[in-house]
């Protein structure tokens, strides 16, 4: 399979103080790749060089061929990048299908549009993608008056909305309950194979089945690298999530 | 719609019901309406908190005078002049400005408008320097004669009218969707594909050109162009109107410049230190109704309705 993403000598500090020290990986096309590590291992940092949230140091990123590292964030998207983010990040004061119509309308030639309306198909296909991850009847309602779990799934919705090429989950089950996180597992699982999914997850147990492969990073490098039962067996991974 | 429906009846009823004094000062109102609504598109819209939108009215305003008093062409020629030179100052401080957001973006709109305000007062053989630009004739559409007060007041309505309802529909548009977007979360909206610098370029050019057209109609109100338009007071009052009546409304610059106009025109007229007053009711408006007067009474509207039901 060709990659979807190929990530080769990344790096970024901080005043010095190395997040991403040279992360080399790549990631097959339709593939489910989890990327753990303690707090602070840089995995989030990854992520916003990945969608150009941050500038690099050095190194290449490259999506399906193409070099992408130096192209904005908004371009990255136009090439089939979606992400979510760790800390909710949607607008509280709109409804739930207008936040999914945003996200509908940033990849449409119609954003441009100064003086018509917005369609009213916009917030049908908003609709259908919010009864996708089960929200169609919250749908009208503000995203400032829906539950945090329900705001974590139209994050989800937001980016599915895309039908992005690579799709970056970042903590999608952080801060659920243990039925929330069932249910978001699911929804997670049910994404199509034509999205190569990249998932951050904190908590090693949680995801681990979600994942065809698994990258540990540590302070800012790849120290593990391999299916569950290769990352589980690995002396490294038991010494960074256990201490020896 | 039946609102503004409403308060465009009673505006255009206005020349019938009051004196020469009150339809002067409703076509002030309606001028300075114009100016705060298009500081509006970039506060209330756009996050964007300006300090030098007066620019663009002054300068518009100069442009006007000096083709008409220097190079002595029409005023057809000279609208739209006035208005593509204005427009096109705006596409260029615009990327000067955007170039910082916050409080940078802050700084920097008051510093090019601080250039353009020294500029009038020392560059004398185009400005007139501290003397102004005077003795403009008003324009005269259709051969009506635009001196006289009711007149000229059915002219600034028709312009500014039409100005509202432009801005209503860019905010309403899929742009507007955007740029609000922007204004809210605009992380968010890069990582959903939007290019959050253009958007904000094209609206401040937007908000510059409603702003010439505010200047066009305040030179012609006054005849007379003078360098303290082009000040940071200008700009000041014309931003904390649009605070006053609630930014990110479309009836709240319009609330804002009548309560402005209105304290200007009447304060001064019986109380010596009037600015002062305006000062008390700005503090009283935001500590009373820290959105805006539009938004705030909706809210005591609605909280009485709620409790009466």
């Amino acid at each position: 399979m060709a990659a979807a993403l190929r990530i080769a000598g990344l790096k970024k500090s901080f005043g010095g103080l190395p997040a991403i020290a040279d992360v080399t990986l790549e990631v097959a096309e339709g593939e489910r790749r989890l990327i753990i590590g303690p707090n602070g291992a840089g995995k989030t940092t990854l992520f916003n060089l990945l969608t150009g949230d941050l500038s690099r140091d050095a190194g290449s990123i490259t999506l399906f061929g193409e070099e992408v590292a130096r192209l904005s964030t908004w371009r990255r998207c136009h090439r089939g990048l979606a992400r979510t983010y760790q800390i909710i990040t949607l607008f509280p004061k709109d409804t739930l299908e207008h936040n999914v119509a945003l996200s509908l309308l940033g990849l449409s030639r119609r954003r441009w549009s100064m003086f018509g309306r917005l369609p009213a198909s916009f917030y049908a296909d908003a609709r259908e993608v919010l009864a996708r991850v089960g929200l169609e009847k919250v749908a009208s309602r503000p995203i400032a008056e829906v539950a945090y779990g329900e705001k974590r799934r139209v994050e989800i919705a937001m980016a599915l909305a895309q039908k992005p090429r690579v799709l970056l989950l970042d903590e999608p089950l952080a801060g659920l309950s243990r039925e929330e996180r069932g249910q978001l597992k699911s929804l997670i699982a049910g994404i199509p194979r034509e999205t190569t999914v990249v998932m951050i997850e904190h908590d090693m147990d949680t995801a681990l089945d979600l994942a065809d492969r698994i990258t540990v990073l540590h302070y800012g490098r790849v120290i593990v690298e391999g299916t569950r039962a290769e990352v589980v067996a690995d002396p490294k991974t038991r010494e960074v999530y256990l201490g020896h | 719609m039946k609102t503004p429906l409403a308060v465009i009846v009673l505006a255009a009823l206005l020349p019938l019901l009051a004196g020469e004094y009150y339809i002067n000062l409703a076509s002030q109102i309606v001028i300075f309406a114009v100016f705060a609504a298009s500081i509006n598109l970039l506060l209330g819209y756009g996050g964007l908190a300006t300090l030098g939108h007066a620019a663009y009215l002054g300068v518009a305003a100069y442009l006007s005078a000096f083709l008409y008093l220097k190079l002595q062409l029409a005023h057809w020629a000279i609208a739209p002049l006035a208005l593509i030179g204005t427009t096109l100052m705006a596409g260029v401080f615009g990327l000067v400005a955007l170039r910082a957001t916050g409080l940078g973006f802050l700084m920097l709109t008051l510093a090019l408008s601080q250039v353009l305000w020294g500029t009038a007062y020392r560059w004398v053989s185009v400005t007139d320097g501290d003397n102004g630009l005077r003795g403009l004739a008003r324009p005269m559409p259709f051969g009506i004669n635009m001196n006289e007060a009711m007149p000229f007041y059915y002219f600034v309505l028709v312009i500014g009218v039409f100005a509202i309802w432009m801005m209503a529909r860019f905010v309403s548009s899929p742009f507007g969707a955007t740029l609000r977007g922007t204004r809210d979360q605009p992380r968010r909206m890069s990582a959903l594909g939007y290019d959050v610098w253009l958007i904000r370029w094209i609206t401040f050019i937007y908000a510059g050109f409603w702003g010439a057209v505010s200047g066009l109609l305040f030179v012609y109100y006054h005849k007379y162009i003078h360098p303290v338009s082009l000040s940071l007071a200008n700009s000041a009052e014309g931003l904390l109107a649009v605070i006053a009546g609630g930014s990110g409304t479309l009836a709240g610059p319009i609330v804002g410049a009548a309560i402005v106009l209105l304290l200007k025109n009447w304060a001064s007229a019986y109380i010596e230190r009037w600015n002062m007053l305006l000062g008390f009711v700005f503090v009283f408006i935001v500590v009373l109704m820290p959105e805006g007067v539009v938004p705030g009474v909706k809210r005591l509207w609605q909280r009485r309705s709620a409790s009466r039901g």
